[in-house]
């Protein structure tokens, strides 16, 4: 990684002696100019996004200032809006489906790059990336054709039967709900925690395999104390990945949430969640105030996203003390 | 490759030429609810007079009022008639009024899945405004009981689904409601989403048959079109004579025709709970937003001629798509009013 330049035009370490004008020549320049304007457009990108989401939301920032965020009604007809719901249906989704794809992605992402055989750790590669590629209302239908009659059927009565006596599993059986849009969000972004994460695996250079095992380590000890700390900052960045993935997706998660704005501790509740809400009410919202009510609730999942990524980055600065080498994968 | 790249230019460079051969392009954006009417209206039309070629982007009826307000299309299109103060922008806006052009009927029919109930079931308007209310929770509660004598209701809760995204369905749903409910309409409403007291929400008309289709004993409101098309299975209503109806093309004209007598020159009716022996309650119109005014005379005759011919023949495409004809008197009316464009 190279040091932040502060002025565009600064040379590179072997090109003091040139002039700029040699330099702009040979191509350098011209590269390095283009290369920071396409690096630039991302931060123009953003800040032209929240600048907008902020011009776009003036009436309900006005009229309801922080009671949007603290108020759960929503209501287009009398015009009372509140995103309380929402953002705790989003929140509680995304963070269902990380805890159920980080040990499932992150394992299996162990034996694909550790374990397996490279062939079929290739052709596993090849189904992974496929799924990642499905379009997330295909997700949304097998949700809701599949995945909520099982629900409904099979895992919510079991459930109940058995952990019933927590807050977490109660209420009737709908099949729809906070815990299926989880599952379902799992099931879409376990594939970028696997392929990410096998990627980083991969590129743990071989001696420090060699090390562990030279000095009489097993071959778990090796991968569990070696080489999965060594790739620590890229595995939590395919992390950060499936979050910002799980929070902002729409489709499948309104196909299978139940789109009632609810905020309850059982998961087997209906809930709503910011982008699925945006998505449903956006095309045929009617009225300044209404329409400007979604916008800033765009704000506010921009912001959640904001927020959340920061706390991730902040723990992994706590807790990458020890170890760890990769740099940004 | 090289080939797959020469191919991909002379499409491109055919398709180019062939947009450029179409003289005059006219762009419309709104309801999604007709959108499959239009795009075959469009189609035939297009036979008709190649010049002209219409585009209509069915992005919801409120993105339609927005758009022809803005005046980035020449015609928009909703499922629910734009209210005073859209007119009033509209007029303010351009300096001259917007026209509602009423094009097929719509409807919207009360699909349920009860276990071991095959029959039709009948419902009344209490019952309908009870059981979406959540005051009605169990399928045997005498307001659903009493209308269909000798069927063996179970005593199970009853499982409301609505649509959880903005839609004319629900627009027409909620504004039955709100005529036959008085409570319905103090604390709910009409709108294309509303604050519901109850339910779970499921994305489209797909989203809400799929959830009814595989919950026991739920309820929820579709489309008439859809619930034909999909052969699922949906009560009759009570109308304002008494008589329990069932939707079907001929009662949703019936509907329309009912109201018709009442139509005021705007065109903006709702025609739920409609008078007449033979009207389904639950049915509205869908409308196209043309400008009274255009400052393209081609663009001008083009949508004046459309109009006029899918009043006339165009009707008759109708039905084969399971859309509701315009009744005599409507389009009677309405062709009056498009000479009125300038």
């Amino acid at each position: 990684m190279s040091t932040a330049s502060t002025t565009l035009p600064s040379a590179g370490p072997a090109a003091g002696s040139r002039s700029f004008f040699s330099r702009l020549r040979e191509g350098d320049e011209i590269a390095r100019l283009i290369t920071f304007l396409f690096a630039a457009s991302v931060v123009f990108i953003t800040i032209l996004l929240v600048f907008e989401l902020w011009q776009g939301s003036v009436l309900p920032r006005h009229k309801f200032g922080f009671a949007f965020f603290r108020t759960s009604v929503w209501d287009p007809v009398f015009e009372q809006f509140g995103a309380l719901p929402f953002i705790y249906g989003t929140v509680v989704t995304s963070a269902v489906a990380l805890l159920i794809a980080v040990p499932l992605g992150i394992g299996a992402a162990i034996f694909l790059a550790e374990l397996a055989p490279a062939r079929v750790s290739d052709t596993l590669e090849f189904f992974i990336d496929l799924l990642a590629a499905v379009p997330s209302v295909i997700y949304g239908l097998l949700g809701l054709f599949i995945v909520v009659p099982l629900m409904r059927e099979y895992i919510q009565p079991a459930l109940k039967n058995t952990l019933g006596f927590l807050p977490f599993f109660k209420g009737p059986a709908y099949g729809l709900g906070f815990l299926t849009a989880g599952i379902v969000l799992a099931i879409m972004v376990i594939p970028y925690i696997i392929s990410v994460s096998r990627e980083v695996l991969l590129s743990v250079p071989r001696d420090q395999r060699e090390a562990a095992l030279a000095l009489g380590s097993t071959r778990w000890e090796s991968t569990w104390k070696i080489v999965v700390p060594f790739a620590r900052t890229g595995i939590m960045g395919s992390i950060f990945l499936a979050l910002a993935r799980a929070l902002g997706e729409t489709m499948a998660v309104s196909m299978v949430i139940g789109n009632a704005p609810v905020i309850s501790a059982s998961l087997f509740s209906p809930g709503d969640s910011i982008a699925s809400t945006i998505a449903n009410q956006f095309s045929e919202a009617t009225g300044e105030l209404y329409t400007q009510s979604l916008i800033e609730l765009g704000l506010v999942l921009f912001l959640l996203t904001f927020l959340l990524n920061g706390l991730a980055r902040i723990l992994i600065l706590v807790t990458s003390q020890r170890g760890s080498g990769m740099g940004n994968a | 490759m090289k080939r797959i790249a020469a191919f991909l230019l002379l499409s491109f460079g055919l398709a180019a030429v062939f947009v450029a051969r179409a003289a005059l392009s006219i762009t419309g954006a709104g309801a999604t609810f007709p959108y499959p009417m239009y795009s075959k209206w469009f189609a035939e039309y297009h036979k008709k007079d190649a010049n002209i070629e219409f585009n209509y982007q069915s992005i919801g009826s409120g993105g339609g009022i927005k758009q022809v307000t803005e005046g980035t299309v020449d015609f928009g299109a909703t499922d629910g008639p734009m209210n005073d103060d859209q007119l009033k922008a509209f007029q303010d806006k351009h300096g001259f009024p917007v026209l509602h052009f009423p094009t097929v009927l719509g409807a919207d029919v009360l699909t349920y899945n009860i276990p071991g109930i095959t029959g039709e079931l009948n419902f009344t308007p209490e019952a309908i405004a009870g059981i979406f209310l959540g005051k009605i929770t169990k399928w045997n509660d005498p307001a659903i009981a009493g209308a269909n004598k000798g069927v063996n209701l179970p005593a199970n809760d009853i499982y409301v689904v609505h649509r959880s995204d903005g839609s004319g369905t629900t627009y027409i749903w909620t504004d039955y409601l709100s005529k036959i409910s008085d409570e319905w309409k103090s604390k709910v409403g009409k709108n294309t989403s509303v604050n519901w007291p109850v339910g779970l929400g499921g994305k489209g008309n797909e989203g809400v048959s799929g959830l009814v289709k595989q919950t026991p004993n739920a309820v929820g409101y579709v489309e008439l079109i859809y619930a034909v098309q999909n052969k699922m299975p949906y009560g009759a209503v009570k109308n304002s004579s008494g008589a329990f109806i069932k939707a079907d093309l001929a009662s949703v004209t019936a509907a329309a025709a009912g109201a018709a007598k009442n139509m005021p020159d705007d065109f903006r009716v709702s025609i739920t709970d409609a008078p007449g022996k033979t009207a389904y309650p639950i049915a509205s119109f869908t409308w196209l937003l043309i400008p009274s005014k255009f400052s393209d005379a081609s663009k001008r005759d083009a949508i004046k001629g459309f109009v006029k011919w899918m009043l006339a023949d165009g009707q008759n495409f109708t039905e084969a798509l399971s859309y509701a004809k315009l009744p005599k008197e409507v389009v009677a009316k309405e062709e009056k009013a498009l000479n009125s464009i300038q």
